[in-house]
Parts: C-alpha cells; structure tokens; sequence
C-alpha cells in the first residue's frame, strides 16, 4: 500500500512535468503560427486599431493615474531619505532613474497585465466557447489571423507607448511633489536629472524593456484564450492564469534584461 | 464605437505616448550624449588618476568641454596615459595644466583644464605637459597619522 502511495505521488509529479512542458512548447509553436500570420494580418489594419483602441486607449486612465501617484510617492518617500544625507537635490535623479529604468516598464507592464490582458484572454475564451473560432474556420476565415495576430500586434504596439506615458506622469507626479510642495529648486531638479540620466543607455534600454514586456503579455493573454477550455469555468480559469503569467514572466525578464543591460554601468 | 472615431482616439493616443518618449529623452535624459559632437584628441600622463573614469567630464573653468576617452598604463614609465576628447569649439593653450579634481567631497571625479597664457594652440594629438595627480585622501591621513605620532614622539 505504502509502495502505491509513492509511485501514484511520482506519477502526479512526472503527468505535471510532462504537461507543462507539452504547454511550453505548444505557445512556443503557437507564438510561430501568430508571427506566420501577421503580415496577413497588419495588411488589414483597421483590425490592429481596433485592439490597440481597446488594449492601449482604454488602459490610459489608469496607466496616467498610477504613473503620478506613483511619482508622488518617490518624490515624498525618495526626499525623506535623501534630505538625511543633505541630498534632496539629487530627488530629480533618483526619481527619474527608478522610474525609466524599472518602475515606468515593469509597473505598467503589470497594469496592462491586469486591465488588457484579462480582457484579451476572456474574449477570445469566450469566442471558443460559443463556437466563433470553429464557425469563422468553417466560413474559411483563419482565426489566428482575424482574431489572435491582431490582438497580439495591438498589444505589442501599445506596451511601450503606456510605459512613456507612465514614466512621464510619475517624473510629472515627482515634480509637484519635490518643486511645488516641498519647495526643491526647479532648475537643480531637472538639471541635476538631465545631467544624471542618458537617453543612451537609460531611456532606451527602458523602451526596449517595455517591448519585450509587451511581446511577452500578449502573447501568454492570446495564448490562454485560444487554450482556454470552452467552459465557463475554463474561461474563468484561463483569465486567471494570464495574470498571475504574465504578472510573473514580467518580474522574472525584467531581472534577466536587468542583469544584461546594468551590469558593466558604472563599473 | 464607428470606425473614424476608434481611427482618433488611437491617433491620440500614439501621438501622446511618442511625445512621453521624446519627453523623456529631452527633458529626464540628455539626448545630447548621443550625438557626436566633432572633437580632437589630447593625452596627458599622470603619476596617479585615483578614481578618475572612462567618460568622466574634462572642464575648464568648471564647463564641460571634453570628456575621458581612455586609460591605460604607460608599461616603461608606470605612469597613467589619459586620453582625452575635446570639442572642437575649444582651444587650449600649449602650457595648460591638466589636474585631477572632485566635485565636492563625494561627487564625480573630472579633468579641469586651466589655460597657460602661450600663444601657441596644442593641436590634435598632442600630450600636455604640465599635469597634476589626484590627491589620495588615504595616503594625506596616512601621512597626517605619521607626522601626528613622529611630532608626538619628539616631545
């Protein structure tokens, strides 16, 4: 009896093992097929707007909202610490490095997790449910490139664009906070700022976080929904995974491209 | 929602984010290091540069004029060979002075150039005679710590 328990507990580890590398590589393919069929798709490009509308434009509210008070709050915690060791003009420089560096890709990266990619993933479950997939293949419309490519390029497209605009309203946020509540001089706020950060290598290699979350986002939301099992338990289930994936593949890139692009700065 | 008004709002919002990036590389970075400014070379040697760095700002009466290009050791001499790239706006005379020196007790490490008064202009490539090492805070209170105890020990 012993013995049983054993192997059936082996059993359960390697049937996980084995399923979750079988999923790996079918959105390692399935992310393939989208590349495929994207030129068919951007051809059409009032698809592509149509999501970007619905990923990027519907997320600005909350991405600029968070962006500034997530500002103010650097700006309010960040003069606290600085101002002990007679530094508070350097609050420009600590705020805008945090923010275009780390806070303004990964913290959007996550909102858009939140708010687009839940939204991607339950529609395009809730199109499997209902049949829309299977019926738009039997009319001879391929929807990987009607439905999912469009959603991934608006997704892609909109990623970086909201990390700007994030980092922006926090630098934004920072600046009421140190030059119009506290009372720090404008001129070393920014100067010491623009004199502290380089659009190369800091603002780029943000940008090019931003891309790589993007792409990454997209993809596991398109993924889940085309994966999701047509129940609505299954659709349920699948949205839940987008976040709580993508959430995670964002943390976990963002220390890779992290360790690649900071490490010889400054050394 | 009809298709010219779903065509405005992304056309907003694209336009807004391109304009948060140029933003954030005009106004929170400097584009400015990106761009090549037509400069000429200059080597001067030193006996020590302390924390001096690649990139570290050359600055003749405290503006930026120049930047380090590169460090290496002088294998015969054991001393420290700077490269230094000036812009070309900038002329400096043939008997200036090249010093290490630190903003503030903490701050960066920079090259300051203090012109001479020689009429004749050092040209690209050219090595400054006059220079002036860093100063190795340890090695003063090294030698603040002896002097203190062999005074102390004559008494």
């Amino acid at each position: 009896m012993p013995a049983d328990a054993i192997t059936n507990g082996l059993r359960r580890v390697g049937a996980g093992a084995i399923s979750a590398v079988t999923r790996l590589g079918f959105a390692a393919r399935f992310f393939a097929v989208v590349l495929i069929h994207s030129p068919a798709a951007l051809k059409r490009t009032q698809l592509t707007l149509r999501e970007i509308y619905f990923a990027g434009v519907l997320s600005l509210v909350i991405i600029m909202v968070s962006g500034l008070f997530v500002g103010m709050v650097l700006g309010l915690q960040g003069y606290d610490s600085l101002n002990k060791y007679g530094a508070g003009d350097s609050l420009g420089i600590f705020v805008g490095l945090s923010l275009v560096r780390e806070l303004g890709p990964v913290v959007a990266g996550l909102l858009f997790a939140s708010r687009a990619g839940s939204a991607i993933t339950a529609e395009i479950g809730l199109m499997k449910t209902t049949e829309q997939l299977a019926a738009m293949e039997m009319m001879a419309v391929d929807p990987l490139a009607r439905i999912v490519a469009p959603r991934f390029w608006g997704g892609v497209i909109s990623m970086p664009l909201l990390a700007a605009l994030f980092s922006m309203m926090g630098v934004f946020g920072a600046y009421l906070v140190g030059v119009r509540l506290i009372g720090l001089d404008s001129g070393a706020f920014w100067g010491n700022m623009r004199a502290a950060i380089d659009f190369w290598p800091d603002v780029t290699n943000g940008i090019i976080k931003s891309v790589v979350f993007g792409v990454a986002v997209s993809l596991i939301a398109v993924f889940e929904g085309y994966d999701a099992h047509p129940t609505a338990e299954g659709v349920s289930t699948a949205t839940t995974r987008t976040v709580v994936e993508a959430s995670l593949a964002i943390l976990a890139l963002d220390f890779i491209l992290t360790v690649f692009m900071f490490r010889g700065i400054g050394g | 929602m009809n298709r010219t008004a779903i065509d405005l709002w992304v056309g907003i919002f694209v336009t807004i984010g391109l304009a948060a990036i140029v933003f954030l590389a005009l106004k929170v970075g400097n584009l400015t290091s990106l761009a090549t400014v037509p400069s000429y070379r200059l080597e001067a040697r030193f006996d020590n540069i302390g924390g001096l760095k690649l990139r570290a700002p050359v600055k003749a009466a405290g503006v930026v004029v120049g930047r380090v290009d590169g460090v290496r050791l002088d294998p015969k001499t054991y001393e420290a060979v700077v490269a230094l790239r000036i812009e070309n706006g900038y002329q400096f005379t043939k008997d200036s002075i090249a010093s290490i020196l630190t903003s503030g007790l903490l701050g960066e490490v920079y090259i300051g150039l203090d012109a001479g008064g020689d009429s004749v202009m050092l040209a690209d490539g050219a090595t400054i005679a006059k220079t002036q090492s860093a100063v190795v805070l340890e090695k003063l209170i090294g030698q603040f710590l002896f002097d203190k105890a062999s005074s102390g020990g004559g008494k």
